[in-house]
């Protein structure tokens, strides 16, 4: 591949041609592209490969290292298994969105400056869009637009801010910086918008749980990663993240544990784990931001596999509320098996990849004396273990008998989560394999009995809190609010009070010219308008008759005298 | 709706009860292997017997009884945004 070209490229034609062609040759390209894409995202070398000059800007369209194509592998390797998860069953449009949402993603993990890194940016953006539109429902159509809505505003800030930077320090180079000047915290606020960060979390349980049954799959994955691996790119070590990741670690756990939905619950959980990220970055240490990226590949691998299992049990029974849902374990045991599994790894349970990631960030915590942190990550590892660990799986699958007898995942679905529950238990198994790959060296010995056995208390008796406060956490059919009420309804309901305020004054204007008006209208008829009786006495100035005789003498008069003036 | 000699042998009475019985012994393992093995202490407390188990405990606890309150705050109806408008 040309070296100015970014792998991106091979999922946007993929996209493309997903959309032009049928059958066969669709679902080839559907599997085929991002395999195509993971090699050349290994063939990208160190460093700034190509140099263009556009306006007086030096474009870097392809910059590599070995944390961008960490996250462009796990990328890749996502959509080609989101792919084969939804090329059986998902729209043409889903599919071909899906790729180019990927490839934005992609051209985000190797853009070497802000203005190429702004346009996948927004690429990300647009067709992430048209992902949750292709939910199909009305619900998804008005979720599309709130995540449309919402995200561009995120871009607009982010153009805010790297305008600004550009102005004033004259580069467009992506580089550690801190949010010190209006500049950078517009850049930092950017891009914790997409990473799902206070206050406006709620954008994702919104818009992703209205996507179809395969369209979750993509959108777990992408977004909030993208950002963090700007946050890791741009922000290491910026302090307030620390406390932007904690307050998302909670707000995740707490809104999870309150939801009826079953996506609605991963979808929160997504927030809660892209927290623990956020810290880590926050934290700053090379420890910390090879946690950061650890976590973040094995966070979208057991994400998507939660989101296959849910998706699964929303394309075979049309539900997703966990009261509607139970016992599905009897004819879903490889559903069942692989949700257990994705449970397990998110919620850092030995031998899966959450264990030999996430513990990474709280070494980094425990090497950097932040006692605090170190408590409150931990207690959430347990929250997390409470509200997706056990929870989701519980109420989908056991609980209770909801008398539904669906039949289990289709092969490509059952295969693609396989495909995932084997990396899980891989990364959690041969934790040393993996380390290789993470941008610092790693001094970390995953596994001593002393931290097994911690873990495994700690795990456990909330698994033991769970059962015993099960009556506590009874379903209920409602919603829980959010900051997004502000917008939705206070927001709207000034929006209406402001539209009938305007109707109402335009009808008094109306009222009140209609009388001016007609008071004109009587003055004029007065004027032009008198019937041309013989009645010559009372006529009006501009009604009166003049004899025409005096004007054409006056004619001749003023020509005569033109005439004369000419001639002499 | 079903009868439980039919039903999953994961379903039965039966096996449930075991399943406790098995559970409770494996929670009271993971706190004895504490004896052989060494918790390694990091900010001293995190050190004392059976701290993970207390620690994850009462976190749940903290944070299953926050979410009640809060959800006699926050909960609404399922339909609460889709209220005066017909189409979405």
């Amino acid at each position: 591949m040309p070296d100015y070209l970014s792998p991106a490229i091979i999922l946007l034609i993929a996209a493309i041609l997903t959309a032009i062609l049928r059958g066969y040759w669709r679902s080839i390209i559907v599997l085929v592209a991002p395999l195509l894409t993971l090699w050349a995202v290994w063939s990208v070398p160190d460093g700034v490969t190509a140099t263009i000059y556009f306006l007086d800007y030096q474009i870097e369209p392809v910059e590599g290292s070995p944390l961008r194509r960490l996250f462009a592998t796990i990328f890749a390797f996502m959509a080609f298994a989101g792919g084969l998860f939804a090329f059986r069953v998902a729209k043409w449009q889903e599919l071909a969105a899906a790729q180019a949402y990927a490839a934005g993603a992609i051209g985000v993990c190797f853009a070497g400056d802000l203005i190429t890194l702004f346009l996948y940016w927004e690429l990300m953006a647009l067709f992430s869009t048209v992902v949750v539109w292709c939910g199909g429902t009305p619900a998804a159509r008005a979720a599309g637009i709130r995540y449309a809505i919402m995200h561009l505003f995120g871009g607009v800030i982010l153009k805010v801010g790297i305008e600004g930077y550009v102005i004033h320090t004259g580069s467009i180079d992506i580089q550690p910086m801190l949010a010190n000047n209006f500049d950078t915290w517009m850049i930092l606020i950017g891009i914790l918008i997409n990473a799902a960060a206070p206050p406006v979390s709620a954008w994702l349980a919104d818009a992703y749980p209205e996507s179809s049954p395969t369209g979750s799959v993509f959108l777990s994955a992408f977004t909030t990663k993208t950002a963090v691996l700007a946050l890791i790119l741009l922000f290491p070590g910026e302090t307030v993240l620390i406390y932007v990741g904690l307050y998302m670690i909670m707000y995740g756990i707490i809104y999870a544990l309150l939801e009826n939905d079953a996506r609605r619950i991963l979808a929160y959980s997504i927030v809660n784990q892209v927290g623990f990220m956020v810290c880590a970055v926050g934290i700053g240490t090379q420890m910390a931001l090879n946690g950061a990226a650890a976590h973040a590949f094995a966070h979208i691998i057991y994400k998507a596999l939660l989101f296959m299992s849910a998706g699964v049990v929303v394309y075979r029974t049309g539900k997703s509320r966990c009261s509607d849902l139970g016992g599905l374990f009897r004819t879903m045991p490889l559903t069942t098996i692989c949700g257990i599994i994705g449970a397990l790894a998110i919620s850092s349970f030995p031998l899966t990849s959450g264990f030999t990631t996430k513990t990474l960030i709280s070494q980094a915590a425990i090497d950097e004396s932040l006692a605090v942190v170190y408590f409150l990550l931990a207690a959430a590892s347990a929250g997390v273990f409470l509200h997706a660990g056990i929870k989701f799986p519980w109420f989908v699958f056991f609980q209770r008998d909801s008398g539904l007898r669906p039949k289990d995942a289709p092969w490509n679905m059952g295969l693609a989560m396989v495909l995932f529950s084997a990396l899980c238990i891989l990364i959690g198994v041969f934790p040393e394999m993996f380390y290789r790959f993470l941008p610092y060296p790693v001094d970390y010995q995953a596994y001593t009995t002393g931290k097994v056995v911690f873990y495994l208390q700690l795990l456990l008796f909330s698994g033991l809190a769970f059962f015993l406060l099960l009556p506590l956490m009874r379903r209920t059919l409602t919603i829980s609010l959010d900051t997004d009420w502000f917008w939705r309804v206070f927001l709207a309901r000034i929006a209406r009070a402001g539209v009938s305020a305007i109707l109402r004054l335009t009808k008094a204007v109306e009222v009140w010219t209609g009388t001016l008006i007609s008071i004109l209208l009587n003055r004029v008829q007065n004027n032009f308008d008198k019937p041309l009786d013989t009645e010559h006495s009372w006529r009006t100035i501009f009604s009166r008759a003049q004899p025409i005789g005096a004007t054409a003498l006056w004619i001749a008069l003023l020509l005569t005298g033109y005439v004369l003036v000419y001639y002499f | 709706m079903n009868n439980t000699d039919n039903d999953h042998w994961l379903a039965r009475p039966s096996s449930i009860r075991l399943i406790w019985k098995v559970s409770i012994v494996v929670l009271a393992l993971t706190v004895l292997a504490q004896l052989i093995f060494k918790v390694k202490a990091y900010f001293g407390i995190d050190g004392w017997f059976g701290f993970g188990a207390v620690f994850g405990f009462l976190s749940c606890l903290i944070m299953v009884l926050v979410a009640k309150l809060l959800g006699f705050v926050l909960k609404r109806d399922e339909d609460y945004y889709r209220k005066g408008e017909p189409d979405a």
